[in-house]
């Protein structure tokens, strides 16, 4: 495990952006019964989801998000020294979409662009590399987003993610400045899991082919082909609550907080029964849990920025925020830091 | 904790099957009732009581919630 701390850098700007398309969940009575619906709803919370349209990506949700940061921010896309995209639903095999949004954005032939491919823990390890950076004196502002349209990567009649999976586009401005303080960050890699979320068809192992095409029936009843996403949801829930409390505990404990000193939890939104679970495990008070599962399903490492803009209204400035979040591989993470006086802004649709 | 008492803590994760319908030798992925998410319930509830991890593949090869009860004490 790896614990790191910080001083003087933290979140200045968060924005976000969902698709206008609404699913709604009670809407899917083609492929489930009312009651498998009702109790879905019941656990994991998702009434509905944003679905992108056909012809837009990832990389336009986040356009528009980083625009709004220029617009109703001070940030000027001058500033803009690295630019990190994290996502599993890029614009293109080649070339990568942070290199598109370099020139769509109008960003400085010298920013430092990396696309990332990591999962729903993209936000974290997006936010660490940030830090890393705005280690070095000529780094003082660096732009992380997050986008991700699963809606291309699913089938509806897959029983763990038809109803489950949802898209979005965030930005994040990471930044110096005395008012942040410190910031602490905890992340963990275990890749020997990666049978329990995985896109098996279409890569380079198993190139497409009308094969991998082809819907199948799965034992669970789940009709899918090889290019759509498998998520082996009872293999995460037992793999998250085994490890992702004590992470919490182990950050706390390097940050010499208890759970009781911090504003709000910023947790991945994989659904409510595993999220609830974690909180209580690890003893936390889950009137501070914030959420946006209800209305935008999981939107892998996209739902710890949506779910900031989401309570926009709810967090206060110097609110500490823990975040916590689990995706692929198993990859891991947690961080702890202080919002200080990071512009939240209003949720956009595209 | 005894069998029996394992097998009265799992029915208690069900809400609509009478609790008669689970004995040590009940087939529990036959059961209307079963789902993937009971399935969540019951490795919350094996974490809970007895601080050990069982994982979808461990569900998947028991078939009596006796199996399930020595998988879980062999740990």
């Amino acid at each position: 495990m790896a614990l790191l701390r910080f001083e003087n850098i933290g979140l200045r700007a968060v924005s976000a952006t969902v698709p206008h398309r609404v699913v709604k969940t009670r809407s899917l009575t083609e492929y489930y019964s009312e009651e498998e619906i009702e109790k879905f709803i019941s656990a994991t919370g998702v009434e509905e989801r944003r679905f992108i349209d056909k012809d837009k990506s990832a990389s336009d949700l986040c356009y528009k998000s980083a625009c709004q940061i220029f617009d109703e921010t001070d940030i000027n896309r001058k500033d803009i020294d690295a630019l990190f995209y994290i996502s599993q639903t890029p614009d293109y095999k080649i070339p990568g979409s942070s290199i598109i949004l370099q020139d769509k954005l109008g960003l400085s032939k010298s920013t430092i662009v990396y696309d990332i491919n990591m999962s729903c823990s993209g936000f974290i390890h997006g936010l660490l590399m940030a830090y890393n950076f705005l280690q070095h004196a000529d780094i003082n502002n660096v732009m992380v987003m997050v986008g991700e349209t699963l809606s291309k990567m699913i089938s509806l009649q897959d029983k763990s993610t038809g109803k489950l999976l949802g898209d979005a586009g965030t930005v994040a401005v990471i930044s110096k400045g005395v008012q942040y303080g410190e910031s602490f960050f905890s992340i963990c890699t275990e890749g020997d899991n990666i049978n329990s979320v995985i896109i098996k068809g279409g890569g380079a192992k198993i190139p497409s082919s009308p094969e991998t095409l082809k819907m199948q029936k799965w034992g669970d009843g789940s009709i899918r082909n090889l290019e759509q996403i498998i998520i082996v949801g009872d293999d995460v829930f037992s793999f998250a609550i085994s490890v992702l409390p004590r992470d919490i505990k182990n950050l706390l404990e390097f940050a010499g907080k208890s759970i009781d000193e911090i504003d709000k939890y910023a947790f991945h939104q994989a659904n409510n029964y595993m999220t609830n679970y974690i909180v209580k495990k690890a003893k936390g008070n889950p009137d501070k849990l914030l959420q946006s599962i209800q209305k935008y399903g999981n939107t892998a490492g996209t739902s710890i920025p949506l779910c900031l803009v989401e309570n926009r209204d709810k967090i206060n400035t110097n609110d500490s925020i823990l975040m916590n979040a689990i995706g692929a591989g198993f990859a891991y993470g947690t961080a702890l830091l202080n919002i200080a006086d990071c512009k939240i802004l209003k949720l956009q649709e595209l | 904790m005894t069998i029996d008492e394992f097998v009265k803590r799992f029915s208690e994760e069900f809400d609509e099957t009478p609790v008669e319908k689970f004995a040590v030798g009940t087939l529990f992925k036959g059961l209307d009732e079963w789902g993937s998410l009971t399935a969540l319930s019951i490795i919350a509830m094996v974490d809970e009581e007895f601080e050990k991890r069982i994982t979808g593949a461990d569900i998947r090869n028991s078939e009596t919630i006796e199996d399930l009860y020595n998988l879980v004490m062999s740990k």
